[in-house]
């Protein structure tokens, strides 16, 4: 009896301690684990002087794991009051779920672009359920002492591009460029939606394909496996159980020459490599074609629509809004770009030089992110297996666009 | 005590056991059962008895990867059959050989993967297979076989077929135990009378231990069945919830794994996962049952 009662005072103990403290605590859900030591040294405390009787925790787990996660946390009711939001139809299904609270009415939104928001709205645009953190920006980094000791300049057509691919594998110092198949993921993000957007003209291709006046099958879609079924042979021996981390390494180690990249890898790149490095933005097909990047609406926060810290919830997505945080965030993590108005200064030189790329280029998402994956088969996920299949040579590009075509006539009703 | 009807110590040392039991395998799988013939239309469930069922085998997108889940499936088994369980039924008649030295060395060497999580065995063969890293392609090099050297891992032709290598280096310790047990249990004068009819060496192991082992060989064959059939943690740690390469490595575990909890961009679906893991509970029912009424029961057993 003595135990039960023991047992029934600590467990009482432990909910009204939460509620008798005078402090809030707010916990953010992340998948960001790799961010973790800038939350707690640089964010939160700068958030926290601002906001007192406010206290904030982060508590991330591992990237491939946080949607079911997450999902199963907030089914069960013990997730956390601010939900780290992944762009589109996860989230929008975390929305609609009633999960994540309307916050379209929050001061902090007025300082984001229509464009930026679009990630985390209803299709039509009447409720934003996250506040906009950062997006990324495809694009290749190199090795700039690779490039000095074979004397190539940086490419900025396609054609330069394979001649600088072929100049490094006839030196045989170097691996041309590192990325694996394993994964599969890099193929299509680091390749297809990387150099993809030159092909299909950025947004104005999306948006025609979203619509249904264009099909994967049209050349503009499929040119891009093209280009990649030419990596193959460019990528190191064995690349096909080569994964991302292994990617990362060869040329952080200078084994390799080019890297094609996310500008999220700018940091952990900074920590790793000893040589100095450069990017350049994907090529395009002849001199003077108008460029596109793929600038990625990549990551958001939103608010659990059960927290019982509604109030300081709101107050931090406000604070996330302000240059302060901007600042910070931009600064602290160069490669995630800042999706607010707010003129943010970086200091990273390569950052500098992903971010330079906004002026001379037109910005689009990844082609896939937005409702076409919304169905089964899931055009993201099939693109992954299509980008390595290009890449192996397995299918030609026809084929491939085809199959995906196919894939997405059967459940998306404008490709009927 | 003797004289009451309900024998009540009987119930009280069965409770713990019966009720953790429902609670954790008895009730979720009835409930799978149950929610494979759900479906949610805007946040709402709706009863839509076998439609499922009929997504999955009669949609060609489904039912594409469900047969190629069930194929690799399969051929994992087969694997496992032809290569874990002769070797370790050989590893045993080796150890329980009486003039062989330190076999309690061997037997625990040969025992400890078994005991090892799933992600250090997927992380460590990650490794020595490396293209990158590895040892693998060096040391058939320093043998003159650079040639055979592929790596496996990311090859479609190669991937399960290495998988289900590095599972039966893992678990082969398993059949050994079983069957070298079964071994010990050989009465000597029963190999003494086949020795003075002049049966010995080789012949001894085919005509005598081999019959007498046989029902543990059962045993251990439905274990590999019901093991493989559920495997899911090997693919997961060293290919991903993908599979890959291109969907190679998928078995019924995974595509259950991918269609259940969702997977990157695309949202988890309980139901038609249910239907998935019911298919599995099916295939494994079956296959268990083929061999309880088909081959346990004709399985010749010999008392001592």
């Amino acid at each position: 009896m003595n135990r039960k009662l023991l047992s029934l005072a600590l467990l009482g103990s432990t909910i009204l301690g939460g509620a008798a403290a005078a402090d809030v605590t707010l916990t953010i859900e992340s998948w960001r684990n790799d961010d973790l030591v800038l939350w707690q040294d640089k964010i939160i405390p700068a958030f926290e002087a601002a906001n007192p009787g406010i206290k904030v925790k982060f508590t991330p787990s591992a990237p491939a794991e946080y949607n079911a996660v997450l999902n199963s946390k907030l089914d069960a009711g013990s997730a956390g009051d601010l939900i780290t939001c992944r762009p589109f139809d996860a989230s929008l299904a975390l929305y609609d779920g009633g999960h994540l609270a309307d916050i379209s009415g929050l001061e902090g939104m007025a300082n984001f672009s229509d464009v930026a928001k679009s990630a985390w709205q209803t299709d039509d645009a009447s409720a934003s359920f996250c506040m906009p953190m950062a997006s990324v920006i495809h694009g290749f980094i190199y090795n700039k002492e690779a490039f000095a000791e074979l004397d190539i300049k940086i490419p900025e057509t396609e054609a330069e591009f394979f001649a600088a691919l072929e100049t490094i594998k006839a030196d045989g110092n170097y691996i041309p460029m590192a990325m694996g198949t394993n994964d599969q993921w890099e193929a299509a993000t680091m390749g297809y939606n990387n150099i993809g957007p030159n092909y299909w003209k950025g947004e104005e291709g999306r948006l025609a394909l979203i619509a249904g006046d264009q099909k994967l099958t049209d050349a503009q879609w499929v040119a891009p496996y093209e280009a990649l079924a030419k990596w193959g042979e460019y990528l190191g021996d064995g690349y096909e159980a080569q994964t991302y981390p292994d990617s990362q390494n060869i040329f952080t180690l200078g084994r390799a020459a080019i890297y094609p990249a996310g500008s999220w890898e700018i940091t952990g790149f900074n920590a790793q490599a000893d040589f100095e490095m450069g990017a350049f933005k994907a090529p395009v097909q002849n001199a003077g074609d108008t460029c596109y990047i793929s600038d990625h609406t990549d990551i958001a926060l939103g608010m659990n629509a059960a927290s019982p810290n509604a109030e300081a919830a709101k107050t931090f997505l406000n604070w996330m809004g302000t240059s302060e945080f901007a600042g910070i965030y931009a600064n602290a993590l160069p490669g995630f770009f800042s999706l607010s108005n707010h003129e943010v200064a970086m200091e990273d030189p390569l950052a500098q030089e992903f971010v330079s790329w906004r002026g001379e280029c037109e910005s689009t998402i990844r082609s896939t992110y937005q409702i076409l994956s919304r169905g089964t088969p899931n055009l993201e996920n099939e693109t992954w297996g299509a980008s390595v299949a290009a890449i192996k040579g397995s299918k030609s590009g026809a084929d491939l666009g085809m199959e995906l075509q196919s894939g997405l006539a059967s459940w998306y009703a404008p490709h009927k | 005590m003797k004289n009451s009807g309900i024998k009540w110590h009987v119930i009280v040392f069965l409770a713990p056991a019966v009720l953790v039991y429902t609670a954790i395998m008895i009730f979720p799988l009835f409930n799978t059962l149950r929610l494979a013939l759900y479906t949610e239309v805007d946040q709402v469930r709706q009863f839509v008895g076998l439609e499922n069922f009929r997504t999955l085998f009669g949609n060609p997108h489904w039912s594409g990867q469900f047969w190629n889940a069930l194929g690799n499936n399969f051929w994992f088994f087969f694997i496992h059959m032809i290569v874990q369980n002769p070797i370790g039924i050989a590893l045993a008649a080796i150890l329980s050989h009486p003039r062989l030295r330190f076999a309690a060395v061997y037997r625990t060497a040969i025992f400890v993967p078994t005991i090892l999580s799933f992600v250090i065995v997927g992380f460590a063969w990650k490794l020595i297979l490396s293209p990158i890293w590895g040892i693998t392609p060096d040391m058939l090099k320093a043998l003159g076989l650079k040639w055979l050297y592929a790596p496996y891992l990311g090859k479609e032709e190669y991937a399960l077929t290495t998988l289900a290598l590095i599972s039966v280096w893992q678990f082969v310790g398993i059949p050994m135990m079983l069957i070298y047990a079964a071994l010990l249990s050989i009465p000597e004068e029963v190999l003494e009378a086949g020795e003075v009819d002049g049966i010995t060496g080789f012949a001894s192991f085919w005509k005598i231990k081999l019959p007498l082992i046989l029902p543990s060989i059962g045993i251990i064959s439905i274990l590999t069945f019901v093991g493989n059939f559920n495997a899911f943690d090997l693919i997961y740690t060293t290919q991903g919830a993908l599979a890959g390469p291109a969907f190679s490595t998928d078995i019924l575990g995974t595509f259950m794994y991918r269609t259940f909890f969702g997977f990157q961009l695309q949202l988890g679906d309980p139901h038609m996962g249910s239907a998935i893991a019911s298919g599995m509970f099916g295939i494994i029912l079956i296959g268990v049952c083929i061999y309880l009424f088909g081959i346990q029961t004709r399985l010749r057993r010999y008392q001592f």
